[in-house]
């Protein structure tokens, strides 16, 4: 959440003096703090993080203290607050807390011992998906920003073809054509650095000049994958991957992450396009600073703020898409409990056993409406127009 | 003007090519074959697959299938792997089972957003604006399936009249305000569901819009001029904050073939959402492909219709 630069000695950018950039973040903390459900959804953020923590390392292990797993079919569709029938449970089968806290489902599995279990679930899936989407739409981003009008040449987009199809060959069984089209690729690539250093770098311009045009930008190639990416319906895109790859948690983390990054390469291209031109900026080409280090160190902490908080909103989203997929059934392996498909088990009970439906329904929405609060009270708090006190 | 069109349809052109590219891929490379989906059946003998395979051109390669398969979609000859129905007909029939739910859907959404997000961007930080702006975070934040059985629960307990499905069966002879009536129960819950984030998405944008055009100098010159609040607001902020919504008519074209897949299963509704997932399931190729391909055609043709209705609304822009 720091959205200064940290000083680091030798670095000529002017280090702001310590009481300014305390008050700084004051001020941040001063609006947030008048955000009263902001402040609620960081504190119901805050348990539910302790709670999924802790969670993991009581329902996990060969003997765990609350067992998700475990059967007990004489003791089915309990209501929450039930008192265990002590006389038919063997020791080891009652409760841990000696209630059924949420009730029972229909295999007398104790449901909050599956909403413990469950809320690891959402929170990993929320985070990983998340942080795959921020990282690809970072490094996007930035490229389409701060390279952005560097040309494509046919030449790359030639070496571009030749390896990806050499990929897909290889992909599709044919070895041969596959492996040779990379290396007529590479070979085209590293060509040049073998030539450079024996005889004199006169080759390059013998070359075809059709190969040297100028096709597009880096910037439209960036952009119009956007584009692509956005034509297709996300949540429909998402199932029909994860219909198709083996059912894990892990295949639905990339996935979510692999198909929600375009929002956070817009907002880092807008920045950096801003950023680019200003001062601070110029200054620091001028003394000769890498590339990288004026990306890394002096832009990116200054465009991460609308990146912060679209990737708030964006684990809320990713909670409620994982949510989505478990109920239809393409969640997590079964006996992994969700919070996704413990709702979905319970929806032919809706009736009879209400508190299958009520209880991850209300754990879902309320982790969520948290998020979404947070994130937007982050928004208002990061918002300089704000700040100013209109 | 000209050049814009003619540019933006090339431009979209060669983006729905690599759409349907970058489908195609996804979907051929998965793992797994779709002659291979029912393994255990005793009546799938390897001659049957092979014939599948010829049958479907699935022994060529890929960009051979790629070919074929854009061939037959555009003659519109493609079919169904699973039932060798027409794709586009069965498109078709899903759709005119869809429709109902996206217009009163879109309706309710529409009619009901603007007053919300006008009268919480009058009185902004009042007790109708907190209040607006926390239920539209709570609908924003619930799960759709949970929501539906929330309603489930409350109409059938309160009301007792079914819900899931598209009709009552067996309602054949009744007399036609009982099959009105039934058929607008039906119709109620799944097209609410389908606009509670639509609400709240779109009565936050509205307020914003109205707060951004009330601080304009304008409306505090109309304000200052001693015109009465009514005329300020409707007439000289609301007409101004109108504008981005116009563009918003050819956002909304995409959801016409979305169609929820979540809300479709819940209400057993045999909508274009339903298709999709069924075709999933049995890795019906074509009609995901169709249905991906007409979704993305969608797509494009309703930002070139936002970027033109722009064009045509605001007279500052200018191509």
């Amino acid at each position: 959440m720091n959205v200064e630069p940290r000083p680091v000695a030798g670095d000529l950018q002017t280090e702001p003096p310590g009481v300014e950039k305390e008050t700084r973040g004051q001020q941040f903390w001063q609006l947030f703090g008048q955000n009263h459900l902001a402040m609620l959804g960081l504190v119901i953020f805050i348990i539910f993080f302790c709670t999924a923590l802790t969670g993991l390392f009581l329902t996990s292990g060969s003997d765990p203290v609350f067992d998700p797993a475990l059967v007990r079919l004489q003791e089915k569709l309990r209501p929450p607050l039930a008192k265990p029938n002590f006389q038919t449970l063997k020791p080891h089968e009652v409760p841990t807390l000696g209630v059924y806290l949420f009730g029972t489902d229909d295999l007398g599995r104790d449901v909050f011992a599956r909403m413990l279990q469950g809320a690891w679930v959402s929170l990993t899936v929320g985070f990983v998906a998340v942080g795959i989407s921020v990282l690809i739409g970072i490094f996007m981003g930035g490229i389409a920003g701060y390279f952005g009008e560097n040309p494509i040449r046919i030449d790359h987009i030639l070496v571009g073809c030749l390896l990806l199809s050499g990929a897909a060959m290889a992909a599709t069984g044919l070895i041969l054509v596959g492996v040779a089209l990379p290396v007529l690729g590479l070979a085209y690539i590293f060509f040049p650095f073998l030539t450079k250093k024996t005889s004199a770098k006169r080759l390059m311009p013998t070359r075809l000049p059709l190969l040297r045009k100028r096709a597009i930008s880096v910037d439209t190639l960036i952009m119009r994958l956007v584009d692509i990416m956005l034509c297709f319906p996300s949540f429909f895109l998402i199932l029909t991957v994860v219909a198709l790859l083996p059912a894990s948690i892990y295949n639905i983390m990339i996935v979510i992450g692999l198909t929600s990054w375009m929002g956070a390469t817009r907002f880092v291209r807008a920045e950096f396009l801003s950023l680019r031109e200003q001062d601070f900026v110029t200054a620091a080409r001028a003394l000769g600073v890498s590339n990288l280090r004026i990306i890394f160190r002096h832009m990116m902490p200054n465009a991460v703020a609308p990146v912060l908080v679209s990737a708030t909103i964006g684990i809320a989203t990713a909670i409620l898409t994982e949510a989505g997929l478990s109920f239809l059934g393409f969640g997590v392996p079964p006996p992994h409990a969700t919070w996704g498909n413990i709702l979905s088990d319970g929806k032919g009970f809706i009736f009879d056993a209400p508190w299958l439906t009520f209880v991850p329904g209300f754990a879902i929405l309320i982790v969520v409406l948290s998020f979404n609060l947070f994130g937007e009270g982050l928004r208002d708090a990061l918002n300089p127009k704000l700040r100013d006190g209109s | 003007m000209l050049s814009f069109i003619g540019r933006s349809v090339v431009q979209k052109t060669v983006t729905l090519f690599f759409v349907s590219v970058v489908s195609f891929m996804i979907i051929h490379l998965a793992p797994g074959e779709p002659s291979q989906v029912d393994p255990l059946n005793p009546k799938f003998t390897p001659e049957m697959v092979e014939r599948f395979q010829k049958a479907f051109h699935l022994d060529r390669p890929l960009y051979v299938q790629y070919v074929y398969f854009y061939r037959d979609l555009f003659a519109g000859r493609s079919v169904s792997w699973r039932d060798n129905q027409s794709v586009l007909a069965k498109i078709w029939e899903r759709f005119l089972n869809s429709l109902p739910l996206f217009i009163v859907g879109t309706l309710i959404t529409w009619t009901l957003s603007f007053p919300i997000g006008i009268r919480a961007a009058i009185f902004r930080g009042g007790l109708y604006d907190r209040s607006t702006t926390f239920f539209s975070y709570l609908l924003i934040s619930i799960p759709g399936f949970f929501f539906a059985y929330l309603l489930i629960i409350v109409v059938v307990n309160r009301f007792h009249v079914p819900v899931i499905g598209m009709e009552t069966f067996g309602l054949g002879q009744a007399p036609w305000p009982t099959l009105f009536m039934d058929r607008i129960w039906h119709l109620l819950l799944p097209s609410v569901l389908g606009a509670t984030g639509g609400i709240a998405v779109l009565s936050r944008y509205v307020r914003g819009q109205m707060l951004e055009v009330e601080g304009q100098d304008y409306v505090r010159t109309a304000r200052a001029k001693g015109l009465p609040p009514e005329q300020v607001h409707y007439k000289h902020a609301l007409r101004n904050a109108l504008l981005p919504f116009v563009t918003m008519f050819g956002l909304i074209l995409p959801g016409l073939i979305g169609g929820s897949v979540i809300i479709e299963s819940i209400f057993s509704w045999p909508g274009m959402g339903r298709m999709a997932f069924e075709a999933i399931l049995a890795r019906d190729y074509p009609v995901i492909l169709t249905v991906n391909f007409v979704s993305a055609v969608l797509v494009l043709t309703g930002t070139f219709i936002s970027d033109l209705l722009y064009l045509v609304v605001d007279p500052r822009i200018r191509l």
